[in-house]
């Protein structure tokens, strides 16, 4: 019988070892998966490198996971953000390297990691400082450089249903990285309000399918990062 | 700079300025900053349908305060509305949609642009900024026509279209046009060229605070 759903956010991050490589979705707070980033904090793995489209806000959630000093790079877009205060502090002692990757690159080395593609040439970045040191080809007379895909040894993504087989739908714009970074990981774990049995969701509305995902985890009621930093929460 | 500086455009006269020349139906990315303000000012009679990155066309007006929801949000991660025929999807689509020329039309902020149509966007370079780049270095390898909106000059008077960027560049020969508080300038094989003064300027007005040759207008 295949069931996906674990019982709790601890047990879906129990077997994170240190040096894993950790993929979080979320654009700003939508889709940030705070509980299973807390939970990560809680389980303690070390040397993390964090691939995520930012750094996170306050210190709740990502902001925490990198305040807690266990996150040893971070491969991001837009690590700047309001009240963002962890990343720059870290960043400018030195004590967190940055691989710093334009958006739409992150998004396709990560789709493509999960395709089975290990790299690919994009126009993104011809010409700036972001293409020094990296492999160009010409093709119809353009130039465009080679970027490499990106696979996961976790990905932590934040869904708002799922069915037991890890068949998951999102959240408006909440989805942003979510589908993808499942794709790109051996052990996709998704936070869902609700997961409910296999053939209770519309086939036709699924957004990712279920062979993408390994373990799903009820999360009822999520926290917003913007709430929590508005109460000056501080994780753990 | 002479101190009769002429005012021209406000901002929301430079953001009217721009819409006028959207056609009826087109795909427009609007970036942060005074490109947001564009959306305010669609003409009579025409439709336009919004991409922002993060995953959303059909991107519709801020919501009343206290009505926003943590998940519809901007590519500036406002809140945001969904209009009618809005669609979401994922960043490697939404990516595929700017890198892959489905986009129409960028409307950008600039730190410098070159009358080259090289862009610096993203960074002053300076060693204690926190690099970041965002969507940027996508959106004008892909998009079809980039159009930059602008103050004319820096806060200290430093002109911000140059004959060659000196930040880091975005993107090399991206920039179709430029809208700033004293004119309309179209980036040409020739250079910078004028389209259109604001009211009250002139053309030396623009040449005097333009770091690169000004072409008069054809």
């Amino acid at each position: 019988m295949i069931n996906k759903q674990v019982a709790s956010v601890a047990e879906a991050l129990a077997d994170v070892r240190d040096g894993a490589t950790i993929m979080i979705g979320g654009f700003g707070e939508a889709g940030s998966p705070i509980e299973l980033i807390h939970a990560l904090i809680d389980q303690g793995a070390r040397d993390l490198v964090v691939v995520s489209n930012n750094a996170g806000s306050g210190e709740v959630g990502l902001a925490a996971l990198i305040k807690t000093g266990r996150v040893a790079k971070v491969v991001c877009s837009y690590p700047r953000t309001a009240n963002s205060t962890v990343f720059p502090e870290l960043y400018h002692a030195g004590k967190l390297e940055l691989e710093l990757v334009p958006q739409g690159t992150l998004a396709e080395r990560i789709r493509a990691g999960g395709a089975g593609i290990p790299a690919f040439y994009t126009p993104s970045a011809v010409g700036t400082p972001l293409a020094e040191g990296k492999e160009t080809r010409t093709f119809d007379g353009r130039e465009y450089l080679m970027e490499l895909g990106l696979k996961a040894d976790f990905a932590l993504i934040k869904g708002r249903a799922a069915d037991t087989h890890g068949n998951v739908l999102y959240n408006k714009t909440a989805r942003n990285f979510g589908p993808i970074m499942a794709m790109a990981a051996k052990t996709a774990v998704v936070q869902v309000e609700k997961v409910v049995a296999a053939g209770e969701l519309d086939p036709e509305t699924i957004v990712t399918p279920g062979v993408f995902v390994q373990r799903v985890v009820e999360v009822a009621h999520p926290a917003h990062e913007s709430e929590l930093v508005a109460q000056g929460a501080v994780y753990p | 700079m002479s101190a009769d500086t002429p005012t021209g455009w406000s901002r929301d006269e430079m953001a009217k300025r721009l819409a006028q020349d959207i056609p009826d139906g087109s795909y427009v990315n609007l970036g942060i900053g005074i490109p947001e303000l564009v959306a305010k000012y669609v003409p009579e009679g025409r439709e336009l349908v919004y991409h922002t990155e993060n995953g959303l066309l059909g991107m519709g007006p801020s919501p009343a305060e206290g009505e926003g929801d943590p998940e519809l949000i901007n590519a500036g991660k406002r809140h945001v509305t969904a209009n009618p025929g809005a669609s979401f999807f994922h960043h490697a689509d939404s990516f595929a949609m700017i890198r892959g020329g489905h986009i129409d039309l960028c409307v950008l902020g600039a730190l410098q642009v070159a009358c080259n149509g090289d862009l610096a966007n993203w960074s002053t370079g300076t060693a204690d900024a926190i690099p970041a780049v965002g969507g940027a270095m996508d959106l004008v390898a892909g998009v079809r026509s980039i159009y930059v909106i602008t103050q004319h000059c820096t806060k200290t008077g430093e002109p911000k279209l140059v004959e060659k960027c000196t930040y880091p560049l975005t993107g090399l020969g991206v920039v179709t046009r430029i809208y700033s508080e004293l004119a309309v300038i179209d980036v040409t094989a020739q250079g910078f060229r004028l389209v259109e003064l604001a009211p009250g300027v002139s053309f030396d007005d623009v040449q005097q605070r333009t770091g690169a040759p000004l072409l008069p207008k054809q």
